[in-house]
């Protein structure tokens, strides 16, 4: 094999968790991405920034696969997403290879998506039981731990209807982190929340950077992105505007774009 | 006292915010009495619900009277055991052919949704041909089933067969009707099933494979639990409707089911109308019962939707500040 896309063939602290190699993503004549290249580090929070209609979220959800790409490499921890590169032709992976993929990739979604079947508890045990088929009782002890960790020890046996938009949202996070994640992805995840909910997913968020997890966030919060944030990328017609440091894009924009974005929302 | 004097700051020494401002005052917090209106009324409802309960008094009057009914034979045949036997026939003919329905109604609904345009089309061509033709026609060529398909053949297409049966499992009569309402009842079904797998929010399969879950994992823990509370309402429906269609199965020809069976005693007694009535109790107790139990099972699937909450005590109000465990909190 040529290719370095095994995580065994490279030592782990050289990978960047993900790299992402002229992305691009077309859904029929309409090009959403247009080949994005960006590198985010182990340990990193990346905040990505940008109009409605950007592809910010796509480009999150081309991370994990939930949208296929239409050009491009995209690799998540030295490991080629959705595909496998053989003898310099791509092959498809099969769906299950594919779960396995996205078991190290943590995704919360701006409606959190909470299964509401399922109280707090059970949606956090859901996948760990099932995915992995971890022993129930180990399982619901970890579940347990997390939503403390979230907040929630108490509404543990509640149904996600019966909590608020914040408490949801925190639910949705310790259920992602349930599956152990390598890498975290937040697609706007505090957009749907009242103004005073936002605060209590953001603390959790931050936490959560602080405990070292490579994080990508798509947000609106850009208070957020300047405390936490260790780089910042401005999206706009599908492709990638600028970036750097969040303090300094955020207080001289370079490009009119970005200086237009942020007069409107700082 | 005037709106004026209220916001007059020259009204009373005491702030307007003070809660311990004298009673009769514009602060005033103590509990203002329930109000006690005189009810509206409203003449013409009595005036029609009176004259509906006369009306109906008098049909059930006239009907206990009425010697063509003859009571005291719907009184001696209800409990006859040719009918009650009949009835439990007609119960297992309904259970039998809803679970070949419900099961292939499945599997239709899940193969119309598969991204293979042939599965697709198949599923299709299917509740085409079963939802489009009649049930009692149906009924008569599953009847026809052995004069149609004599023998079974094992062995290679259009070449002379290896093994050859009579085809004896087509006299079976009371299979045959199952087998007949079962698959005409299927089409149906996979059109309520599919209702309600596409009823549930995209995003719910995006978590869940997001999650690193398998589409039988999804299918199985997360959309059809969700899909349940819509499809249960209307597959009751079919359930009550399976249960009175089941009254065709003579067309198989089939005869030891209720309606067929009351049929015939009338012809003994020489009186249809007190055996109508026999059968059509008893139709009416089983889909009481059907009704009974369609109120637990929606109740069962309402998990997490509506008012109902955890039984548990909780002491801590809502909104607890977040804590990340070893972090000391982010402020």
């Amino acid at each position: 094999m040529t290719h370095i896309t095994t995580p065994n063939g490279v030592s782990a602290s050289d990978v960047p968790m993900v790299f992402a190699d002229r992305v691009s993503k077309s859904f029929g004549t309409n090009q959403v991405l247009k080949s994005i290249s960006l590198t985010v580090n182990r340990g990193e929070v990346m905040c990505l920034v940008g109009p409605s209609g950007s592809g910010k979220s796509t480009f999150l959800r081309c991370i994990n696969h939930l949208e296929v790409l239409s050009a491009g490499r995209l690799s998540v921890d030295g490991e080629l997403i959705g595909y496998r590169e053989a003898n310099g032709k791509l092959h498809e992976l099969h769906p299950r290879e594919a779960a396995r993929q996205r078991r190290g990739i943590g995704m919360v979604f701006q409606l959190f998506n909470l299964f509401p079947h399922m109280t707090a508890l059970e949606n956090v045990a859901e996948a760990p039981c099932r995915v992995k088929g971890l022993p129930k009782a180990q399982v619901e002890q970890q579940a347990r731990d997390l939503l403390a960790r979230v907040g929630l020890a108490d509404r543990a046996d509640y149904y996600p209807a019966h909590l608020s938009g914040g408490q949801q949202q925190r639910v949705a996070i310790a259920r992602a982190l349930a599956m152990e994640p390598k890498l975290m992805l937040f697609d706007e995840p505090t957009s749907a929340l009242d103004p005073e909910l936002v605060g209590e997913v953001l603390e959790v968020m931050k936490g959560l950077a602080k405990s070292g997890m490579t994080m990508i966030v798509v947000t609106h919060e850009m208070g957020f992105a300047r405390e936490v944030a260790d780089s910042l990328v401005f999206m706009d017609g599908g492709v990638v505007v600028e970036s750097g440091d969040p303090r300094e894009v955020l207080s001289s924009p370079q490009h009119e774009r970005t200086q237009a974005f942020l007069s409107k929302v700082l | 006292m005037t709106v004026q004097d209220r916001k007059s700051p020259a009204a009373g020494a005491t702030p307007p915010s003070g809660e311990t401002a004298g009673t009769g005052q514009p602060n005033d917090t103590t509990e203002p009495a329930p109000i006690k209106a005189v009810r509206l009324r409203h003449p013409w409802r009595t005036v029609l619900a009176v004259a509906l309960i006369l009306a109906f008094a008098l049909f059930v009057i006239d009907a206990s009277r009425r010697p063509a009914y003859d009571w005291p034979s719907v009184g001696k045949y209800i409990f006859d055991r040719r009918i009650s036997e009949a009835a439990a026939v007609t119960l297992q003919l309904m259970i039998y052919s809803m679970a070949i329905a419900v099961v292939l109604g499945v599997i239709l609904a899940v193969m119309r949704l598969t991204p293979n345009p042939v599965v697709k089309s198949l599923a299709w061509f299917y509740i085409w041909v079963f939802r489009g033709t009649p049930v009692y026609v149906q009924l008569v060529f599953w009847g026809l089933f052995s004069t149609i398909y004599q023998t079974i053949d094992i062995g290679i297409p259009f070449m002379d067969p290896w093994i050859s049966f009579e085809n004896n499992a087509a006299q079976n009569y009371f299979m045959l009707a199952c087998i007949g309402l079962g698959l005409n009842e299927a089409s149906y079904m996979s059109e309520i099933v599919r209702a309600g797998l596409l009823s549930v929010n995209r995003g719910q399969a995006e978590a869940a494979t997001a999650l690193g879950m398998s589409w039988s994992q999804t299918m199985r823990r997360i959309i059809l639990p969700q899909s349940m509370r819509v499809i249960i309402p209307p597959t009751g429906n079919e359930v009550i409707s399976m249960l009175k269609t089941t009254s065709l199965v003579i067309a198989v020809p089939y005869s030891f089911d209720l309606y067929t069976r009351s049929r015939d005693i009338s012809s003994e007694i020489f009186n249809p109308i007190p055996m109508l009535i026999v059968a059509s109790i008893w139709y009416l107790f089983f889909t009481s019962i059907l009704m009974v139990g369609q109120y637990f099972l929606e109740r069962r699937f309402a998990r997490g939707v509506g008012d109902r909450r955890p039984d548990r005590k909780v002491a801590v109000e809502p909104g607890s500040p977040p804590v990340i465990a070893g972090q000391g909190g982010g402020q």
